[in-house]
């Protein structure tokens, strides 16, 4: 005789640890096997959009910062730059070399703080997460010197950034430069080759090239599934264009690809850093423009390969002090959209893992 | 080989247990602050303010409040008297736009972090309070202050803190 079982439905989160914020799944199992997800977000809406359009242009660059509230760096530098593009002006180029500085130091401290919690999430509690926000609090200091906050840092302005880097930041940053590549490999030697750790993201959570396409993935996520997409290379903004660096490609699209790929992407973003410290040019860090701004009636779109993807700003202006319509593409909103295929068929227990290789942040997501 | 992983991983661990470690002990010892640091006590000079309230407009929640009268004093004609100087620091998110929009350095940042009160009304800070406080500003979007130390008794006074 057999027995007569029924999917189970289960609820996860909003206040589940391993949700990386406010996040809700409501999942159907058959045993340990998930048969259908359901994402339920929405708890941390701010209106971040309809607050824009009551703020002059300056002002919504201190909402930008709490949109990734752990990248805000490079949503500061998609406001900006939509808003330059709005204008039809282009910052100083040592502006936008410190913009770009700021920018790759800022993916750093992102990929940091994601593989923190993906390694604890895998089960290494505590050990990898600390030694992680260890290296990221270097980084903040870097960012509290240069423009007086760790998180909310309102450093970039339309038409360049609010100041010019202190005496003190070059030293700090040379300081900074010569000890994490070694950090960045002692996180590799921790765990990547950890039975553990390989049994449980190699070709787990696989993400097909095709899927990830449909879906309108990017960032890491879509690197790691083997496509080459990377707007500081497909579409440069700023000086990319006279950087080099590489951008590393994954494999397969599993957990392990995801995994290795940042680690990848944070040398790649020293050596950014270092070219960006050399090359440093002189002159205005940025222009002489008022505090309230017109920017004529138009729209303009500006996009910038945030470390979790692509984040872009689409802004319509009516001549007026705010922007009339102020329009956020985040790239941990869209990454979502492939959960649910990602999601079944894999066990409870690789839920957390496949959700947190995403890389999703809450604050970006519910906006 | 199996195990050779963690290995590798307890080496990292062994590694880091003869480091010095990089937590302060807070109450005790205090991190320094970097002179850009956007802190709390806003400090405010009234011989410099005209009362203009660029930085009320400039703020983006609008926490200042600010009421003007004419000036007493009949051989000042460019700048209003001030009623009412108010910051409340509890919805403030120390952006900094308000000091950055003061035309006559009258506004600054402090360099104080410790701000816990018990009520709401107390995070409200008044004129008087604002005339009263120590001086201690950041060099937070005025760079000639970059560099100056500040001690338990140092107050810097206006001449000082101006352009």
């Amino acid at each position: 005789m057999t027995l007569k079982t029924e999917p189970i439905t289960v609820n996860i989160g909003p206040q589940h640890p391993s949700t990386h914020g406010v996040f809700r799944l409501r999942v159907a199992f058959d045993g340990e096997v998930i048969q259908d997800v359901e994402p339920v977000f929405g708890y941390l809406h701010r209106g971040s959009e309809k607050l824009a359009e009551e703020r002059t242009y300056t002002q919504v660059v201190t909402l930008t910062d709490r949109l990734d509230y752990v990248a805000p760096m490079t949503s500061n530098q998609a406001y900006v730059l939509a808003v330059e593009r709005l204008m039809g002006i282009e910052a100083p180029e040592r502006g936008q070399y410190i913009r770009v500085m700021m920018a790759e130091l800022m993916r750093i401290a992102s990929h940091l703080m994601m593989i923190g919690f993906f390694l604890q999430d895998m089960g290494a509690f505590g050990t990898p997460l600390m030694y992680t926000f260890r290296e990221r609090e270097d980084i903040l200091d870097l960012f509290e010197m240069v423009c007086g906050a760790r998180i909310t840092v309102t450093y970039m302005r339309v038409g360049g950034v609010q100041a010019d880097l202190p005496p003190e930041f070059t030293p700090a940053l040379e300081r900074f430069l010569a000890k994490i590549p070694g950090q960045i490999d002692d996180l590799e030697q921790l765990l990547s080759g950890n039975e553990i750790l390989i049994a449980r993201t190699k070709n787990v959570g696989l993400l097909s090239a095709e899927a990830a396409i449909n879906g309108s993935v990017t960032g890491p996520a879509l690197r790691a599934s083997g496509v080459d997409w990377d707007l500081r290379k497909s579409d440069p903004y700023e000086i990319y264009d006279q950087l080099e660096f590489d951008v590393p490609i994954g494999e397969n699209g599993d957990n392990y690809d995801r995994f290795v790929l940042r680690l990848e992407e944070m040398r790649q973003s020293v050596r950014i850093v270092r070219q960006c410290k050399e090359q440093m040019p002189g002159g205005p860090h940025r222009l002489e423009l008022p505090m309230l701004l017109r920017p004529p009636a138009g729209d303009a779109y500006g996009r910038v390969e945030a470390p979790k993807g692509e984040l872009g700003f689409y802004l319509v202006s009516d001549g007026s002090i705010a922007p009339y319509r102020c329009a956020i593409r985040s790239p941990s909103f869209i990454n979502l959209t492939v959960l649910r295929d990602m999601l079944i068929g894999w066990k409870l227990a690789d839920m957390v893992t496949i959700f947190g290789s995403l890389d999703v942040n809450m604050g970006e997501v519910d906006r | 080989m199996y195990g050779e992983g963690i290995l590798k991983g307890m080496a990292v661990t062994l590694k880091h247990l003869f480091k010095k470690p990089v937590t302060v002990q807070y109450p005790e010892e205090r991190a320094p602050m970097f002179p850009r640091f956007r802190g709390y006590e806003f400090v405010w000079y009234e011989d410099r303010c005209t009362g203009c309230a660029s930085c009320a407009k400039y703020c983006p929640l609008g926490t200042i409040r600010i009421e003007t009268e004419t000036e007493p004093d009949p051989n000042v004609g460019d700048r209003y008297g001030l009623k009412v100087f108010d910051i409340d620091t509890g919805r403030c998110m120390f952006c900094g736009l308000c000091v950055e929009a003061c035309p006559y350095d009258a506004l600054f940042m402090g360099t104080g972090f410790e701000r816990a009160t018990y009520t709401r009304p107390s995070m409200v800070v008044h004129i008087d309070e604002l005339r009263a406080a120590k001086k201690k500003p950041s060099a937070y979007a005025r760079p000639h202050l970059h560099g100056i130390n500040f001690e338990d008794e140092t107050s810097l006074s206006s001449e000082e803190a101006g352009r």
